[in-house]
């Protein structure tokens, strides 16, 4: 029997919310397929990880273990998945979104090769549907190979689940060959903060920040709610704020419960990448300004008079 | 060290699109090109690595004749020649990924630079499939590359920090936003750009399959969102987030 095989993308030894959100997708799309649900963990000491991965209804969940697969580098981890892709007749093999997933799957799909859709959004059990031209296109893609190597748009999947049953968990061996890159250092942005892509409330600051000083104003407002603080493009550019903040095409995609873009334009670029959130206010100066287009509630106001007030407000509000 | 870089012709990131109502494709009537944004990035730090190191910056261009546009661009920036690979209608990543093996197995570069995406289909592909294509190392999304020797050592820029990653050359990197500023070329490099080597090709002179994996059937304006209300003060709006929006 053929399968539909999930990536499982993990950090400090936590699973990712975004790879549980792909996870629902791939219950949906083995259904569709007729196809078995597989996990796949890669890493160095992560059984932990395979192990709280039981309950979620999956047929296998397989483990490959070794120190060298500590660090996720699309050579390596390339080639345990699409090996583990063999192995279990993968007609499918997908991973969240995010620059881990990204880096790693064309390189997954020229070893099978298999056509690639990056950031689905949407299956029907024979098209694909994917965002181009920073989300002002929806495309309908058909795969003419017989594997699908796809990224799993989390935004547009709820979180899966557990379901009490227990899947088994099988280790695999796979000997990982010599590469040509070498991880040397990941330099974690600290932050006391969540991701973006995973928090309830997201409060970004665009050019109307004017200084890199001033997201002082954004941290306030997000921390009462225990948010997440982003940025546009327009914000990163100016060196105000490092890339990893960056929500749009070009940086991260979320869908929090509120959305509130402070001294954000609205350009296209952004757009695209907070459009699904499900609540969305914009506090600008400018009342021309797009983004009014797509908020839920405008604020037509000068942001440096609006925001201590409404982050004073708010504090009583939720006291 | 020989140096390419990869120019794709895309529609101008700045021009809102249009779906065509029979959903084949973009209405480009109104539309203007450019290079794609994260090419001009990739050529820029080629020109800067030759700068420091010497060598040789071949930018390449993949489509219709009118790409050739975009590769003037990129030797107006400074490159010194130019190759065009010419061919028709629609390619998937890749498509373009193999013909880029092609030309790369004539010219024998020592790093490749690319957009870590192009900014019309978003697919954030080519480098990687180009990578495995060719088995070599790919360091994506890079925000700062130091060469020394046989080596690249590449700033990566991923989610939750900086991942600093060391590769062998050949190798392929892609481009990420503040890898740098690139330039604008001035007016006699541009009269300068005409007289460089273009060099063309036909995909079936580099005897590539053009089969593309994966077809775009159609396109679709995307569900639009609604504006809502704008309200006038702070206690307005904090009423609209408790009765109207329920999030707090």
């Amino acid at each position: 029997m053929s399968s539909v095989l999930l990536v499982v993308e993990h950090r400090n030894g936590k699973t990712k919310t975004a790879t549980l959100n792909a996870l629902t997708f791939a219950q949906q799309a083995a259904k569709k397929l007729e196809a078995k649900l597989c996990l796949l963990v890669i890493g160095n000491a992560v059984q932990d990880i395979a192990a709280s991965l039981r309950p979620f209804g999956a047929d296998m969940i397989y483990l490959v273990e070794d120190e060298s697969l500590e660090h996720c580098t699309a050579e390596t981890w390339g080639h345990v998945t699409a090996e583990v892709a063999k192995q279990c007749d993968a007609v499918f093999v997908g991973m969240n979104s995010g620059t881990t997933g990204r880096n790693l799957m064309p390189r997954v799909a020229a070893k099978l090769d298999a056509g690639m859709i990056t950031d689905l959004i949407e299956f029907d059990g024979e098209d694909y549907i994917r965002e181009m031209w920073a989300g002002n296109a929806q495309a309908t893609l058909a795969v003419v190979t017989p594997i699908t190597v796809a990224t799993i748009q989390g935004t547009a999947f709820a979180t899966a689940e557990p379901s009490g049953e227990d899947s088994l968990i099988t280790l695999l061996e796979i000997p990982v060959p010599e590469t040509r890159t070498r991880f040397l250092e990941m330099r974690e942005t600290r932050s006391d903060r969540p991701d973006a892509t995973e928090a309830r409330v997201v409060v970004s600051g665009g050019r109307g920040m004017k200084g890199p000083e001033n997201f002082k104003l954004i941290e306030d407002l997000t921390d009462l709610f225990g948010g997440a603080v982003g940025a546009s493009r327009a914000a990163v550019d100016s060196g105000w704020i490092s890339n990893d903040f960056q929500v749009g095409q070009t940086g991260k995609n979320v869908a929090p419960d509120l959305y509130v873009a402070v001294g954000i334009s609205g350009a296209i670029q952004h757009l695209a990448g907070m459009k699904n959130s499900k609540v969305i206010v914009a506090i600008n100066k400018d009342e021309d300004a797009p983004i009014f287009e797509v908020a839920d509630a405008g604020l037509v106001a000068d942001l440096f008079k609006i925001m201590p007030e409404l982050t004073e407000a708010l504090k009583n509000e939720l006291e | 060290m020989k140096i390419l870089a990869t120019v794709k012709r895309v529609t101008d990131p700045d021009m809102k699109i249009k779906v065509k109502e029979d959903g084949s494709g973009i209405d480009l009537s109104s539309i203007s090109f450019k290079v794609n944004p994260f090419d001009e990035i990739a050529v820029e730090e080629s020109l800067k690595i030759k700068e420091t190191h010497g060598g040789e910056v071949v930018v390449v261009g993949v489509g219709s004749r009118n790409a050739q546009t975009e590769i003037r661009y990129g030797l107006s920036m400074g490159a010194d020649r130019g190759i065009h690979v010419q061919t028709e209608g629609y390619m998937d990543s890749d498509v373009v990924a193999r013909i880029l093996k092609s030309v790369i197995e004539i010219e024998q570069p020592d790093l490749v630079l690319l957009g870590k995406q192009a900014v019309d289909d978003d697919n954030n592909q080519v480098a990687q499939l180009l990578a495995e294509y060719l088995g070599w190392g790919q360091a994506c999304f890079a925000s700062k590359i130091d060469i020394t020797n046989s080596t690249a050592r590449v700033e990566r820029e991923v989610d939750g920090g900086i991942e600093v990653i060391e590769m062998d050359l050949p190798g392929i990197v892609s481009a990420d936003l503040r890898l740098n500023e690139p330039r604008y070329p001035a007016l006699p490099d541009v009269m300068k750009a005409n007289k460089k080597e273009l060099k063309i090709y036909n995909s079936s002179e580099l005897g590539v399959e053009m089969q593309p994996k994966v077809i775009v059937k159609q396109l679709a304006e995307p569900p639009r969102r609604k504006g809502g209300c704008i309200v006038p003060d702070v206690p307005a709006l904090i009423r609209w987030l408790k009765e109207e929006a329920k999030v707090i």
